[in-house]
């Protein structure tokens, strides 16, 4: 089980256009992925679920990831929200 | 001739043949067999998918990115998995994929519906949207085409994506029976500049019946075949907005100078990096005062120095070598800032707020100059401090401006000449403008607060009235006064409040001396015109 962190920086926070980016990216890998952040849990892979958690700037967000690909998908995740979010 | 009324949402007057739109209402319908009706639900999304992707791309080019996003989100949405879960499964349950779609659709559209967030709020509108698209191809209607020519169009109710389908040409003016003012149809009507009318009370029987339908979406009404009184009235006002746009194009483009040449700058008060972009549509000169508070309100945790410097060097680079002026945090116990842990204040107008916030809290101060500084190397900066009322306030303030251009160099940061000013918006600070004008770059009064405070009256006290004289004897006896010291001292000066939108203060304040005049982006055409044409 891999954990990462990540402070959002985006003024908008999770809007639909991140969110949207980020379903893509957690569907890339086989592991299950999920996203805590204060509003609640959210599996990575479904954008609604994503986007009810209201996540704003400022929010810290915790993604879990386990499975087979865990740390590819950990380094990469990482990444993709520095760049996107 | 009918007439009535409905809601103004996009100002214009418009005449023209009518088209109405009704939708096909929700039939019950028979279903096939689970798996056949799976097979139509995945051909229909992919219809549905092929369509948005045009949609999108048509958007792009004719409305712009941002617009273009709400499609985006359709085209996401169409994919999501628990919408495609819940569709399969109420189809495994014996629904046709028609009203799968929809049932699923509203559930998860009344969700969003609820949540206190505007946004999510806001989306509730696009899941909707994209079910009823899904609905409309699996129940083969076959959606809204106009026909040749231009055309008034009417409907119950008109979702955004309905909108962005249709040829903007062909649109005279659009009228709805619902529709919220602040839903994104009537956002996005306002972009295409369409006349129209939300929640209006014509009937469908009353725009079929007749052959013209005049719109005027500056009063809110609609006339069906207007009498011939009606019709030259509605025309003559038509003439006269085309005329006064017109008027206003003319100076796009062009210096701000009055018939006798004295000079001023126009600029444009902004917020969020968004702001700027509108402000060059708007024509601005330079941004005269960018407002720092929107980083910092409404979170639990303060801004990083690289958020607010991504957010100031966007504003430099958009505003190329225009001026851009920005203010440091101007925010005190009364505003929504939790991430900044101001305690509360018996008088939070006269407590710890602007500059002073900044000073007993030095970290906060520097964080911020750090970032203007680094992105002073995209553009021409200049920063302003808020509500100073004493000179050591300003000379500490430049003190450690002074030290952190030092430290980004030593740690070999290119950082450009970031002149520094006062915001001239107390009582003492009028008075000794003398003294502050040897140590600032520059002053920009804001007139709001310096209104308050030297007439000791709150100007969002609606009993106050009469007591509360935006244009007080007073406060212009202030404005001469700082303008004088200004030009004794060398030192442009400009005005970012309230009265620099006024076209006919907007005059005096040349007249005092005023070579700066900052406000709302769409105020700026018409204040080059009116400056233009004065003989000051």
């Amino acid at each position: 089980m891999k954990e990462i962190k990540h402070v959002i920086r985006d003024p908008l926070g999770m809007h639909a256009r991140p969110a949207g980016k980020l379903v893509k990216a957690a569907s890339a890998f086989a592991s299950r992925i999920t996203v805590a952040a204060p509003g609640g849990t959210a599996d990575a892979k479904r954008l609604m679920a994503l986007m009810r958690l209201a996540a704003k700037q400022g929010m810290e967000l915790t993604i879990t990831i386990e499975g087979d690909d865990e740390e590819r998908a950990a380094a990469e995740l990482q990444a993709f929200l520095a760049a996107n979010l | 001739m009918e007439k009535g009324t409905g809601l103004p949402v996009v100002p214009g007057v418009a005449i023209g043949p009518v088209v109405v739109w009704r939708k096909t209402t929700a039939q019950p319908d028979q279903a096939g067999d689970a798996a056949e009706e799976k097979a139509k639900f995945n051909a229909a999304l992919e219809k549905a998918r092929s369509q948005l992707t045009s949609l999108f791309e048509k958007a792009g080019v004719e409305l712009g990115e941002e617009q273009a996003a709400i499609v985006e989100v359709q085209l996401l949405l169409l994919n999501d998995l628990d919408y495609l879960e819940a569709v399969n499964h109420a189809i495994e349950g014996g629904k046709s994929a028609a009203s799968a779609v929809l049932d699923a659709g509203d559930a998860f559209a009344q969700e969003f519906a609820v949540m206190d967030d505007d946004y999510m709020k806001a989306r509730s509108a696009d899941i909707r949207d994209m079910a009823r698209r899904l609905y409309g191809i699996l129940s083969g209607s076959a959606g809204l085409q106009l026909p040749e020519g231009a055309c008034v169009l009417v409907a119950e109710e008109l979702a955004p994506s309905e909108l962005l389908q249709l040829p903007r040409e062909r649109m005279l003016a659009l009228v709805t029976q619902q529709g919220s003012l602040s839903g994104h149809t009537a956002i996005l009507a306002r972009m295409m500049n369409i006349p129209s009318l939300m929640q209006a009370d014509i009937t469908f029987a009353a725009a079929k019946g007749c052959q013209l339908l005049a719109v005027d979406g500056f009063a809110g009404a609609w006339y069906t075949d207007p009498d011939a009184e009606t019709l030259t009235a509605l025309k003559a006002k038509q003439q006269e907005v085309v005329a006064a746009k017109d008027a206003l194009e003319a100076y796009r483009g062009r210096k701000s100078v009055t018939r006798s040449g004295r000079k001023v700058l126009l600029t444009a008060n902004i917020g969020c990096p968004e702001d700027a972009t509108e402000a060059i549509r708007a024509d601005a000169e330079g941004v005269g005062l960018m407002r720092s508070e929107f980083l910092y309100l409404g979170r639990e945790s303060l801004p990083t120095e690289e958020e607010l410097y991504e957010a100031y060097k966007k504003v430099a680079e958009i505003m190329g070598d225009r001026p851009v002026v920005i203010r440091t945090l101007d925010i005190g116990a009364d505003k929504q800032a939790r991430c900044l842990g101001l305690e509360k204040e018996e008088n939070p107008a006269l407590g710890l707020r602007g500059l002073r916030v900044c000073l007993t809290n030095e970290a906060i101060f520097r964080t911020q100059l750090r970032a203007i500084y680094r992105a002073s190397a995209y553009g021409r900066l200049y920063v302003m401090f808020p509500l100073v009322a004493s000179l050591w306030e300003l000379k500490t303030a430049k003190a450690i401006c002074a030290e952190v251009r030092r430290e980004l160099e030593r740690e070999g940061c290119l950082t450009r000449d970031v002149p520094i000013g006062v915001m001239v918006e107390t009582p003492a600070a009028a008075i000794l403008a003398n003294s502050l004008a040897r140590e600032a770059a520059f002053f920009s009064v804001g007139t709001n607060d310096l209104t308050q405070y030297t007439l000791a009256a709150d100007r969002q006290n609606a009993k106050l009235g009469r007591f509360c004289d935006p244009r007080h004897p007073a406060l212009m006896a202030l404005l001469a006064h700082v303008a004088k010291v200004a030009r004794d001292n060398g030192i442009w000066a400009g005005v970012c409040g309230e009265l620099a939108a006024e076209p006919e203060m907007q005059v005096r304040l040349i007249e005092m001396g005023y070579t700066e005049l900052s406000m709302p982006a769409g105020c700026i055409l018409p204040a080059r015109k009116h400056i233009c044409e004065a003989d000051v």
